[in-house]
């Protein structure tokens, strides 16, 4: 006796969220099947193996034809097909658009393309995360990629109103799109121990502070806009940049600098001494990395040049977090006191 | 030119790509109804097109408007080639043409292709402005309405009830038709979903039809189905009953303006016939003298004129009627056999109402059926389907001589269905004896049939238990006892019905579904041959599956089924027999015996030993089912009731007749003499499989009741969460040496199996209870069985949920306070948005002419409708208002129930009759057979709900799944399957938003139309 065909269909659509986790995590139905077994579920309930086997089935059908619409999420508000309640198509979208950290660690910054795609089984090994899941996860990021590149506005707006995400997700999803555009590498060895939510952090205050949208040009003929306004980087604001090297190249200037922050953090800095003896080094380090940022190339390495001319001298002098954050503060706002320099730090790598 | 039907086609969405290059679609819409055909302009591409067309009119006969459905294409222009098609909405403006439903359809329906299934929606706005003229129900049945809850619909009440009306049509299948051979599947698809929705509305209005030669205004308990005969062709029959409602907020009894006193008709012959043949409506049965007028003498002159209309009909729509298709000349024999049959199905005391109003049901003495195997031959002329119905009449004829043997003048819940193989065809009919109230039958005062009925008050709760046969002149041998719960009357042992529950029966515990499981197997065998041997299986296939029924209700220690429903289903070459029904202890029927074993040879010590474990086992499941359904009857002693207790140890042996007659009553041969506990003989190891086969009946997990009827007895305190769902598996037998017994255990497991994954399913609605779960097996292939449940899983109130019979009372109380509150309602429902200060007035002119079909003038009647349009554009209007603009789709529940826990029905809005085809030729990609199936079901609830929604409603009621026949070659990679399903669109109001409500329009009305408001703004 073999069950030839099996089906369970709700006039509500039956959602089982933990069967929406296997699936979404790309189990087989077999693998999700020895795994709820393994929850314990039989014994709770009563039932037995072929029950679970079959309820599996229903809920991976069920998903599979939802998936299409979840391609686009306001796709699901409208269709007849599936009665599901506001407050579990939230969630199917939510967790549908959910990543895992590690993987999206392995693909920030990274093109979104074929190429990448490829790369999806080595991910996969590395990380554990199964390669349906990496496929998921990087389809979303490129579809949300897609579908916003063209976009005008803000970028958080326009992920949540196409998408229908939370607000928190829709950021992350910015920051995602935010770093493939502009091909941030972040992959290096040195880099590993920043989080994705260190990265999601500097996309927000870089999409804040230093793109076309945040610095406020808004263009007097929208149809000469070429750039995206949330996406690229403002080219006037790099180039000005360059002007930094005056901090460095004028002795007079930097002795005054240096002078101006060891004044205000004297007595406030437990690593004063280090701080004061590697003012020269950190500054140097600091106004190249921003001086260089015309380049598309150096743009990609951003994160690394911080991390080695920044970061890494000061972390082996052994700088508390607190007393980076003291001293990049003061070191903005001396510059601003020299000569109302405009300087949007990079103050945030934590 | 009685009507003009008016289309507008506003928009599309989520159109799918037609046009590789582009991406897009350039989409215009065809709208058609009968031979007119109307055409949007193209809207180039875009998937989202803004047609905002015209008002496309059609003008119409009124008969044309019951029979066509509005037909709307969506297509894909193309320059070069053939226009593709994207799919068809077929919309049923049937709704639109009694004034008390939808005033108009309006909203998103789902575009859907036969092969793709649904591919986008569209917006479409339908609207019906009916004419007069002054015999206007000459062709049509306009104004009847049509009700497929099997009760007296909520917000109405029955002033008289004339009984059974039945109708069916015949046609070729197109899919059988030579041209099919050159068709594309599509072409087919749709040339047979059309066919069958055509038939269907002819089949309505035929019914109609007969209704109003009752004088009667409405169908309730309409049940129609078609049988696939394959080559042989496609039978579109249905049957219901007819009867007079009044919306129970006029109090005025409505009484048609040209009703006549009863002895009048009397006289009058039925004239069907040109030269009137008198053979008058002369019942042999005694019960005529009993002043039951299930109306045959009610015959008019208007008779006449139908059988004209027929005449003009038939040729047209190329279709043959039922008995009331007649032709003239050459047939002049045939007529008089028609007509005379026609008489005697009048005389049908039938009623396939399974509820009754309170007072209706007197006596109940037992479920009564008839089957017979017939061999299908080719209908050679659609317009004469004189076989169909003789073979109906026979059984029907068949049913009332068993009813009439059990002392019944009636029979309720009744039903018909079919099983087909190839060419052979079992029919079926089933319904339970019963002696009914003459009152209600009656054109009569029903005021005062109300009062007599509260003052000669039957014995609450145990009445319809009373046997309505002679005690001395019994019709089978049965045990008697005094009624348990007046002491007056005699009452069976054990009583088995098709009906629900009497709302005021004295039910101790709870109920739960039982079923009995059965195969036999068959020899392969042709024609003549097979027929044969099937009737030869069909007496002790009926004999078993009620053994294993009395066992089951026994072993559940309960007294009564409720709801019974058995289904035989013919295959190649097996017979399966389904039997669910609720079990359920009456206070007033004797507490039952218990099971005894008895050994055939007594010698052996461990065989001896065995036995006892057994028995054993078997009273420790009696002793757990008890608890389990919370049964404990007050002990009574035997002085009291004056009659033997059952004693539980007498033994007693069971004979098993194995001669019994084929058609006959099963069940009177079970009722097993003067014995009390039910002795089961271990002679072979077919006997021990059965006892084994009972005890593994699984009971369903703690938290989870199931039963078949509406609702469960014990347990009245639903929420308002409901899930209605459908369940389809599908198994294939190993072909290999197969035997009864594993044939038996294998269809016992699909049940069990199926049973315990729908508990483990819907664990998060616990505490639940499945209701109305209807199984139903078929057998489509050699070694395949397919079983469909569809249920409604209602979650309850745990903590009162141990309240049980004494609620009853006060339930009843409940119920007529809401009645009265209905009567506020009802005024408040119809006014429309423009007079909200002043309500009443107005809406009183509307009742009164909405109420009255047939009897006002003919120009009242067309203000009526003018009027009402109006108050569809406000609500429309309102619809886009800001509170609605945010929700997307509005919720449209589903039931099988007649009633939604917790709310109101407010309005019945008319019937949803849907049949659907869908057909693959890629099966594996579309994820395989389960896949397909899966997706499509989706697909019938998804339209079912748009077209609820889209006449304004929010639920379905009496939802039901007639026919799910499915069909695959998996070698070809392909798969087809036919979907018929029907139920009531209603606007509920839940209880709680009521005083809400009652100040502003109806919220539920505003609901689910959303999605039509966003188009106008």
């Amino acid at each position: 006796m073999t069950s030839e065909l099996d089906i369970f269909v709700g006039n509500t659509t039956l959602i089982d969220e933990d069967v929406y986790r296997l699936w979404l995590d790309g189990y087989s139905v077999s693998d999700a099947v020895a795994l709820r077994v393994r929850s314990g579920i039989l014994e709770q309930t009563g039932a037995t193996a072929a029950v679970l086997q079959s309820d599996t089935m229903d809920h991976y059908r069920t998903f599979h034809m939802l998936e299409r619409l979840l391609h686009a999420p306001p796709k699901l508000l409208h269709q007849l097909i599936f009665q599901i309640p506001p407050s579990r198509q939230a969630l199917l979208i939510e967790r549908y658009y959910a990543f895992d950290e590690a993987f999206v660690r392995e693909v920030l910054g990274k093109k979104l393309s074929k190429g990448t795609k490829k790369d999806l089984d080595d991910i996969s090994t590395k990380t554990g995360i199964t390669l349906k899941s990496c496929r998921r996860q990087f389809d979303n990021f490129k579809r949300v990629f897609k579908v916003v590149e063209e976009m005008r506005g803000s970028l958080v707006d326009n992920i949540q109103q196409h998408f229908l995400l939370s607000d928190r997700l829709a950021r992350d999803y910015a920051a995602i799109v935010f770093f493939a555009n502009n091909r941030f590498e972040t992959g290096k060895k040195k880099l590993q121990y920043l989080s994705f939510g260190d990265f999601a952090f500097c996309a927000e205050l870089m999409i804040q502070n230093w793109t076309l949208g945040a610095v406020g040009e808004a263009p007097t003929d929208p149809d000469s806009q070429v750039d995206d306004m949330d996406m690229d980087l403002d080219k006037e604001f790099l180039q000005d940049l360059k002007e930094l090297k005056v901090l460095v190249a004028d002795k007079d200037l930097l002795d005054l600098h240096k002078s101006l922050v060891c004044t205000a953090l004297r007595g406030k800095l437990g690593v004063f001494s280090e701080m004061e003896a590697n003012f020269k080094n950190l500054s140097r380090g600091l106004v190249n990395v921003a001086a260089k940022l015309t380049h598309t190339k150096d743009v990609r390495d951003l994160f690394v040049d911080l991390v080695e001319k920044f970061i890494e001298p000061c972390r082996s002098d052994h700088w508390p977090l607190n007393d980076v954050r003291l001293f990049l503060n003061q070191y903005s706002a001396s510059v601003h006191s020299l000569d109302g320099f405009r300087f949007a730090c990079s103050g945030c790598i934590t | 030119m009685p009507g003009k039907l008016k289309v507008k086609i506003v928009a599309g969405r989520h159109l799918p790509v037609m046009d590789r290059a582009s991406d897009l679609t350039d989409a215009f819409v065809e709208v058609k109804f009968g031979n007119t055909t109307f055409k949007t302009d193209v809207c180039l591409k875009s998937l989202n097109p803004q047609w905002n067309s015209e008002w496309f009119k059609f003008e119409v006969d009124d008969e044309d408007l019951q029979d066509e459905p509005l037909q709307i294409t969506v297509l894909d222009h193309d320059t070069y080639s053939a226009n593709d098609a994207i799919g068809k909405v077929y919309i049923d403006i049937d709704p639109l043409l009694y004034s008390e439903a939808a005033t108009v359809i309006s909203g998103w329906f789902p575009i859907y292709d036969t092969i793709h299934g649904i591919r986008g929606e569209i917006n479409v706005v339908v609207k019906v402005d009916l004419f007069n003229d002054l015999n206007r129900f000459r062709q049509s049945s306009c104004g009847v309405k049509f009700f497929c809850t099997t009760s007296i619909p909520k917000c109405y009440r029955a002033v008289i009830i004339h009984g059974f009306v039945e109708e069916l049509v015949v046609n070729e299948d197109p899919e059988y038709q030579w041209i099919d051979r050159i068709r594309t599947p599509r072409a087919s698809n749709e040339a047979r979903q059309r066919l069958i929705s055509l038939m269907s509305g002819e089949l309505q209005r035929k019914i109609g039809l007969k209704v109003l030669e009752m004088r009667g205004n409405a169908v309730v308990g309409y049940l129609q189905c078609f049988d696939l005969e394959g080559e042989s062709g496609l039978v579109v029959r249905a049957i219901g009953t007819a009867c007079t409602l009044d919306k129970l907020s006029s109090p005025a009894a409505f009484l048609p303006a040209c009703n006549s006193p009863s002895k009048e008709m009397k006289e009058i012959p039925f004239n069907e016939d040109p030269n009137p043949n008198t053979h008058s409506s002369g019942p042999s049965t005694p019960l005529k003298n009993q002043t039951y007028s299930f109306s045959p003498s009610k015959s008019y002159s208007r008779q006449s004129s139908s059988s004209d209309t027929d005449l003009s009909l038939t040729p047209k729509t190329g279709m043959g009627s039922g008995s009331a298709g007649k032709e003239g000349g050459p047939f002049k024999a045939l007529l008089r056999q028609q007509t005379q049959s026609a008489l005697e199905q009048r005389e049908f005391p039938f009623f396939t109402l399974t509820a009754f109003p309170p007072g209706f049901l007197v006596h109940v003495g037992g479920v009564v059926s008839a089957r017979s195997v017939k061999l299908l031959d080719r209908i050679h002329n659609p317009d004469e389907p004189e076989t169909r119905d003789a073979w109906w009449a026979e059984i029907r004829q068949e049913i009332k001589s068993h009813a009439k043997a059990l002392g019944c003048h009636a029979v309720v819940g009744y039903s018909e269905s079919t099983s087909i193989c190839e060419e052979v065809c079992i029919l079926s009919a089933s319904g339970t004896a019963a002696v009914l109230n003459p009152r209600f039958l009656q054109d009569g005062t029903v005021e005062g049939c109300l009062e007599q009925r509260l003052e000669e008050n039957l014995p609450a709760g145990c009445g319809f238990c009373h046997i309505p046969y002679d005690e001395l002149n019994m019709p089978f041998p049965a045990h008697l006892t005094h009624c348990y719960n007046c002491r007056k009357q005699k009452v069976p042992d054990v009583l088995f019905t098709t009906i629900d529950l009497p709302v005021d029966a004295t039910v101790i515990g709870k109920g739960c579904l039982i079923q009995a499981r059965l195969c036999r197997l068959k020899k392969k065998a042709q024609a003549e041959a097979n027929a044969t041997a099937i009737s030869n299986l069909l007496p002790f296939m009926e004999y078993e599956v009620h053994t294993q029924l009395m066992n089951k209700l026994k072993l559940k220690g309960m007294n009564a089924l409720f709801g019974l429903r058995i289904q035989i289903s013919v295959g190649e070459n097996m017979l399966m027999g389904l039997a669910s029904a609720t079990g359920v202890y009456l206070a007033a029927l004797p507490t039952p015996g218990g099971i005894q074993i008895a050994g055939k040879t007594p010698n052996d010590g461990s065989y001896e030993q065995h036995i006892s474990h057994m028995q054993k086992k078997i009273n420790d499941t009696i002793a757990k089912n008890k608890e389990l359904y919370e049964i404990n009857p007050p002990e009574m002693s035997e002085e009291i009731i004056g009659s033997p207790i059952p004693e539980p140890r007498q033994r007693s042996r069971l004979l098993r007749s194995q001669s019994e007659s084929s058609d006959e009553v099963a069940e009177l041969d079970l009722s097993h003499g003067k014995k009390d506990a039910f002795v089961l003989e271990i002679d072979d190891t077919d006997a021990m499989e059965d006892v084994h086969s009972l005890l593994t009946d699984v009971p369903p997990p703690s938290g989870f009741y199931s039963c078949n009827t509406e609702i469960m007895p014990g347990i009245n305190n639903w929420t308002s969460e409901i899930q209605m769902f459908t369940s389809v598996r599908v198994i294939r037998l190993s072909s290999l040496n197969l035997t009864n017994q594993a044939l038996n255990k294998n269809f016992n497991d699909l049940c069990e199996n199926l049973l315990k994954s729908l508990y483990f399913k819907l664990r998060s609605m616990i505490p639940c209870c499945l209701c109305h779960v209807n199984f139903t097996v078929s057998l489509p292939e050699d070694e395949l069985i397919q079983v469909t449940v569809t249920a409604v899983a209602i979650t309850f109130d745990k903590n009162q949920a141990l309240q049980t019979a004494k609620t009853h009372a006060e339930k009843s109380l409940q119920r007529a306070s809401t009645d009265n509150e209905e009567l506020l309602q009802f005024p408040l429902e119809l006014c429309s948005d423009s007079l909200p200060s002043h309500p009443f007035p107005p809406a009183k002119e509307h009742l009164e002419s909405a109420s009255s079909n047939s009897g006002i003038p003919a120009a009242q009647r067309a203000v009526t409708v003018e009027k009402a349009s109006p108050v569809g554009e406000g609500n429309f209007r309102n619809r886009s208002s800001p509170p609605c603009a945010n929700s997307t789709v509005g919720v449209v529940k589903m039931t099988p129930l007649s009633f939604i826990p917790g709310a109101k029905i407010t309005k019945y809005l008319g019937i949803i009759n849907m049949f659907f085809i869908r057909e693959t030729t890629s099966l594996r990609e579309e994820g395989g057979v389960s896949g397909f199936l899966h997706a499509f079901i989706a697909e019938v609830f998804a339209m079912v709900r748009a077209h609820v929604a889209a006449l304004g409603g929010n639920a379905v009621v009496s939802y039901i799944m007639k026919q799910c026949v499915f069909m695959e070659n998996p070698n070809k990679n392909q798969a087809q399957c036919l979907i018929n399903v029907s139920g009531d669109a209603v606007v509920f109001v839940r209880e709680s938003e009521l005083e809400v409500v009652s100040t502003q329009q109806p919220t539920a009305n505003c609901q689910p139309a959303c999605a039509g408001g966003e188009v106008t703004t």
